[in-house]
């Protein structure tokens, strides 16, 4: 019995380590090339070592991938194992890549992140009416890096920045726009022209903030909604009924709130931006002082008309 | 019917100044109700009532420079100065002559001269609307214009938002004063004489 425990402690220790090397030595083997601007091989049929630029395209940010939600996964998981290989044979890139849904899809664990809603929510949005099956998750969340930054920040300045780079990494890049949409794209700070204060927007609120149609149910909306059909009016953000609260914002300001507490809660519940009219107990003392006023002049005039004055 | 006693109580740049800063600040109380309420179909579109409300507020800034160095050059200033000592007593006093006095044939506490303009309370009223409640309203609203100047955190709370929310606070209360304003206004030998005199200058004693 003893002996059979000890062997099967072994036996544990050995597959672990051996897990992790491999794991290990897989990442490594890839990143040699696929981290760096330049790689080497080995020429077969010139017999000489050669180096070459990497695409970079093809380049990785081994600290990004190693802060992403998969960098507990070989790149062979994903990629075919033949990658092993090189040269890689030329017809690897046509295979096809595993979706979100393959994974995730109906997995329990990940109930919370909703991705069933999320695809019906996308199939709705402008990309998959436009691009169809090529545009596809990736797309836009790099698989390699990707980090459920809304979910684990506390930053809301770090969320809206992650969440922005998204969106900018083509609609801010001639050639990733073009590779999607077949055309040129337009300048964001002239689209963005009407907008009053626009770099402060820019750096504190999200792209999909004005343009997608918020549901209460996703913590992101993934409707990205056609450009005429985006959020222009001032109001809808600045005001009591905020479309931010329904998405980051009212989870970040109800938090601090609470964290703050004091009288700043008085004046800082329900509030966004604009104005007195967003605080209820700045609005309705206003409305008292206003209706006070009127009444006096009301019955000051009354008695300057009885009294003839 | 007017008596024949009259002052040339507001010079020519007074009342031209008095009528522009009127209508900026009806501008600015329109607009800036209609931003604040952000009504969901206001008289006026958000735009044009923030673009309104940005003019008028320069507008109303230079009109205030205007004011004060009016102020400083001519005699006008002078009336707006008043003794510490029983400026209180003196404030009741034209409050109950108001309230009560006028009705029951109490004599005007503090008659209107060549070197009084205004009772103890718009006195009062004046200093605090010209000399507080407009330089905070200017200076929240160029900061305003300007974001980028506010300080960030102020005890927890958006250093953008206590400036909006100080902002349209101070605004409100110049909102309140300007419907005081006019009624009190009417108060005189008719309703219409003070109406009359801020346009034509004089004023009937």
């Amino acid at each position: 019995m003893k002996y059979q425990f000890i062997s099967l402690l072994f036996i544990f220790f050995f597959c672990a380590s051996v897990h992790s090397m491999a794991q290990g030595a897989q990442e490594h083997a890839c990143f040699k090339c696929h981290s760096n601007q330049s790689y080497s091989f080995n020429n077969e049929v010139t017999g000489q070592m050669q180096k070459r630029l990497m695409n970079p395209y093809y380049i990785l940010d081994t600290v990004a991938v190693s802060m992403g939600v998969h960098k507990g996964f070989d790149c062979t998981d994903c990629h075919s194992s033949e990658y092993q290989t090189y040269p890689h044979q030329a017809n690897l890139k046509l295979e096809p890549l595993s979706t979100c849904l393959d994974c995730h899809g109906g997995d329990e664990s990940f109930a919370s992140y909703k991705f069933e809603q999320i695809q019906e929510e996308f199939n709705k949005s402008v990309h998959s009416q436009a691009y169809g099956d090529n545009f596809t998750c990736a797309t836009c969340h790099d698989p390699h890096t990707y980090s459920p930054t809304a979910r684990t920040s506390s930053d809301v300045m770090e969320i809206v920045d992650y969440s922005n780079r998204m969106c900018l990494s083509c609609h801010n890049d001639m050639k990733q726009y073009k590779l999607v949409s077949g055309h040129d794209n337009p300048l964001l700070v002239e689209v963005h022209e009407w907008l009053p204060n626009q770099a402060l927007h820019f750096q504190h609120v999200r792209c999909i903030e004005c343009h997608t149609q918020v549901v209460d149910s996703l913590m992101v909306s993934h409707n990205i909604l056609k450009k005429e059909q985006a959020v222009k009016k001032c109001a809808e953000c600045h005001s009591a009924n905020s479309r931010l609260k329904a998405s980051l914002y009212k989870y970040e300001n109800l938090q601090k709130r609470a964290e703050v507490g004091g009288v700043n809660v008085i004046l800082a519940n329900s509030s966004y931006i604009i104005g007195t009219h967003q605080s209820p107990f700045l609005k309705l003392l206003s409305l008292i002082i206003f209706i006070t006023a009127l009444v006096g002049i009301a019955i000051h005039s009354i008695f300057r008309i009885l009294k003839k004055k | 019917m007017a008596s024949t006693e009259k002052i040339y109580f507001y010079p020519g740049w007074l009342r031209l100044w008095h009528g522009l800063n009127a209508l900026g600040i009806i501008i600015l109380i329109v607009t800036g109700l209609s931003m604040n309420a952000s009504l969901e179909s206001p008289l006026i579109g958000f735009s044009l009532a923030v673009s309104l409300h940005n003019i008028a507020g320069v507008l109303v800034s230079f009109l205030y420079v205007v004011y004060i160095i009016g102020n400083m050059m001519t005699p006008n200033g002078t009336f707006y100065l008043f003794k510490l000592k029983g400026f209180l007593r003196r404030i009741v006093k034209q409050a109950y002559y108001y309230a009560w006095g006028m009705f029951h044939g109490m004599d005007y506490p503090f008659p209107l001269s060549a070197k009084r303009k205004f009772n103890p309370l718009q006195q009062f009223a004046y200093v605090s609307v010209m000399y507080f409640v407009v330089p905070v309203l200017i200076i929240t609203g160029f900061a305003l214009l300007f974001p980028e100047t506010i300080i960030e955190n102020v005890y927890g709370l958006s250093g953008v938002f206590v400036t909006a929310i100080l902002h349209s606070a101070v605004g409100f209360f110049v909102s309140i004063f300007l419907i005081i304003h006019l009624y009190v206004a009417s108060i005189g030998k008719s309703p219409v004489e003070n109406f009359k005199s801020i346009i034509s200058g004089w004023h009937h004693i």
